[in-house]
């Protein structure tokens, strides 16, 4: 092997990587900027859209309660509700958004109170119409209040506390610290977000290097030269190998701005959901990172051998594109709740990498299982880079017609 | 020096079964002398070709290459060759400078010897006016120059041409061919692929006929024209490869 021809080649294929504006697209600005755009976006637009429906004073219909004028006094009352009159196609209504929701008042509904009778009073809405959804809480809302009172009122009478009512509570309190409790949330999606973009950061390369320069015509240029086709091999699945690190690291450092800035802004909890704060450590992240390494390593060698059978680069996307889901299978099973990390499955590749990110991001180092990992990725990525070797050495691959 | 000593290719075809593309190939080319290879299109002469360049290896017989075997030692015969042809491109997104120099490195010259190569070529093909442009920017004529300075940049004894006019209008084709009779005045071994009569006329000091993987005939044209009785190069290609047909056409 000579060190010097595989920096040339290197070298070479690095200065026409930076030029492809394709490139710059794949491994640069997909992974800086979506995870911004998805995360920080969605989640500002998520609050504004929300926070408009907030404002609005939805139009609500009451059904019946004639009988009943306290409680439609009381609810005409209400600053967050604005009453309309009574139409026959009250369901329609709904439907086509002109009044957000409708109280149905059962009849009798005062005097069965008086008596003790149970009723029921039933709110109509559109099911996963947010602002409906807005207005039948408010209307809920009311009516527990309501019926608060009345039981308050009814213990008064009796001489009776309203602790009667709750004679204990129940409150339920995390005692995992908080990079834990918000790795065990995250973990997984991390674990999976870097394999896939180890990926897809190396997909662009492998073809361009391979089927690519066979569909331009420099295949034939490359291999007049002296240098020797493992020489050749290695200087260029070493910027495939990098253009998928590079991907993988840009997507960190972006999804980590991101979180900083969710977690400062504190979008999420602005709308009443959860706090999006992901403390990664150091440790954690240099973690993840070198068990990316020999992931990356054997996605480089694996794609550039497939991308070496096309004769162009539609052609080696069609072989890539079935990849994609053999990668992203494993990956997403690891997602799913109950699969954890065991002797076996740190044995399958992708899938193994993918749990051992998500224990590391909570805080779990079960280094036995880590080493296992690791060694067993470097030995599938070793045997990929030999197959690519000898990919390289067959003749009717380079010259398929 | 080239010498091909019963070189053979067979390719396995699944629907046609096995495929003779070269089939016992023997020939000499000496210094300073342009060896024409003649023949039809899928007569063999690019396979011929890529497996003196050693991109391709022999299934039988071998070549020697100023004396380096085309099996055995293939990186020593390619820093020994130049190779042209028409599947050379080059690497759109480089500039003319940077592949030349990227070649020039893999053939393992050192910086001064390099610059100055470059400055050299680039002045003798009249290039400096194109150095910075990326390749993808250039025209073809421009585009064949910098091929010519690719294969030329490590000073290589033997030159390797793989019909390298295919395709070209004729200003550029005649840029290829006054490089081509430029390499054998200054000494070079060059062997040159081509189904254009006129150009083998023109520049050949030595004639191969390949047909059917074959060479079925050698020699200079004055050797030729006797040997098969006719003047015109294009009867006597005719006369060699179906030698029936022509009896029955007479």
């Amino acid at each position: 092997m000579n060190l010097n021809a595989v920096g040339i080649v290197y070298r070479k294929e690095f200065t026409e990587w930076v030029r492809d504006r394709r490139t710059l697209i794949s491994t640069v600005l997909v992974p800086l900027f979506l995870f911004p755009l998805m995360m920080v976006g969605f989640s500002a637009l998520a609050v504004v859209m929300v926070g408009k429906a907030e404002k609005e004073t939805p139009k609500i219909m009451i059904l019946g309660g004639e009988d009943s004028p306290q409680l439609i006094a009381s609810i005409k009352k209400l600053d967050a509700l604005e009453i309309v009159p009574y139409a026959a196609n009250w369901k329609d209504e709904i439907s086509n958004k002109d009044i957000r929701a409708a109280v149905e008042i059962p009849k009798g509904f005062e005097k069965s109170l008086e008596t003790g009778q149970s009723e029921t009073v039933k709110i109509y809405f559109y099911d996963g119409e947010m602002k409906s959804s807005f207005g039948a809480n408010r209307l809920e809302k009311f009516l527990k209040d309501y019926r608060d009172t009345v039981v308050k009122d009814r213990l008064a009478a009796k001489n009776l506390p309203a602790s009667v009512l709750s004679p204990f509570s129940i409150k339920q309190e995390n005692v995992a610290p908080p990079e834990k409790v918000s790795g065990a949330t995250f973990g997984s999606f991390i674990g999976y977000t870097v394999i896939i973009l180890c990926m897809t950061g190396a997909m662009y390369p492998a073809i361009d290097l391979t089927a690519g320069e066979k569909e331009r015509g420099t295949m034939e240029t490359i291999l007049s030269s002296p240098i020797s086709r493992m020489d050749l091999v290695l200087g260029k699945f070493l910027l495939v190998f990098s253009a998928s690190l590079a991907t993988a690291i840009l997507s960190v450092i972006s999804m980590g701005t991101s979180f900083a800035i969710l977690g400062r802004t504190n979008l999420m909890n602005s709308s009443g959901g959860q706090t999006l704060a992901l403390n990664l450590g150091l440790l954690s992240v240099v973690s993840v990172f070198v068990m990316a390494v020999p992931l990356a390593f054997l996605f480089s060698a694996v794609l550039m051998t497939i991308a070496l059978f096309a004769k162009s680069y539609k052609e080696a996307q069609s072989y890539l594109t079935p990849m994609t889901f053999l990668i992203v299978i494993p990956a997403v099973a690891s997602v799913m709740p109950g699969v954890e990390l065991t002797p076996k499955l740190a044995l399958i590749p992708i899938l193994n990498t993918s749990l051992v990110c998500k224990e590391i991001i909570t805080g779990t180092y079960h280094w036995n299982s880590i080493a296992l990992i690791f060694a067993s990725t470097c030995v599938y990525a070793g045997a990929a880079l030999f197959l690519a070797f000898k990919t390289f050495q067959r003749e009717s691959v380079l010259f398929r017609s | 020096m080239i010498e091909a000593r019963g070189l053979s290719k067979r390719f396995h075809d699944k629907k046609r079964g096995e495929i003779r593309a070269v089939d016992n190939v023997s020939f000499r080319c000496e210094p300073g002398r342009i060896y024409g290879l003649l023949g039809a299109n899928g007569a063999g002469k690019t396979t011929t070709l890529r497996i003196l360049a050693t991109i391709l290896e022999p299934t039988d017989g071998t070549a020697l290459i100023c004396g380096h075997d085309v099996v055995e030692e293939p990186e020593k015969v390619r820093a020994n060759v130049g190779f042209l042809s028409t599947a050379t491109a080059l690497y759109p997104r480089l500039t003319a400078q940077e592949l030349v120099e990227y070649f020039g490195r893999l053939n393992g010259l050192d910086e001064a010897t390099l610059k100055k190569r470059l400055d050299d070529i680039f002045s003798r093909l009249d290039m400096n006016g194109f150095r910075d442009r990326r390749c993808d920017k250039l025209s073809t004529g421009m585009k064949q120059k910098t091929s010519i300075a690719r294969t030329l940049v490590h000073d290589p004894p033997v030159m390797i041409f793989d019909e390298p006019t295919l395709g070209l209008d004729i200003m550029t084709a005649r840029t290829i061919t006054t490089f081509i009779r430029e390499c054998r005045d200054r000494g070079k071994t060059v062997i040159f692929s081509t189904h254009i009569m006129s150009e083998v006329e023109k520049l050949c000091d030595v004639i191969g006929i390949i047909h059917d993987g074959k060479l079925l005939t050698e020699g200079t044209l004055g050797q030729l024209r006797e040997r098969y009785a006719e003047q015109d190069l294009e009867e006597i290609f005719v006369k060699v490869v179906s030698p029936l047909q022509s009896r029955v056409e007479v």
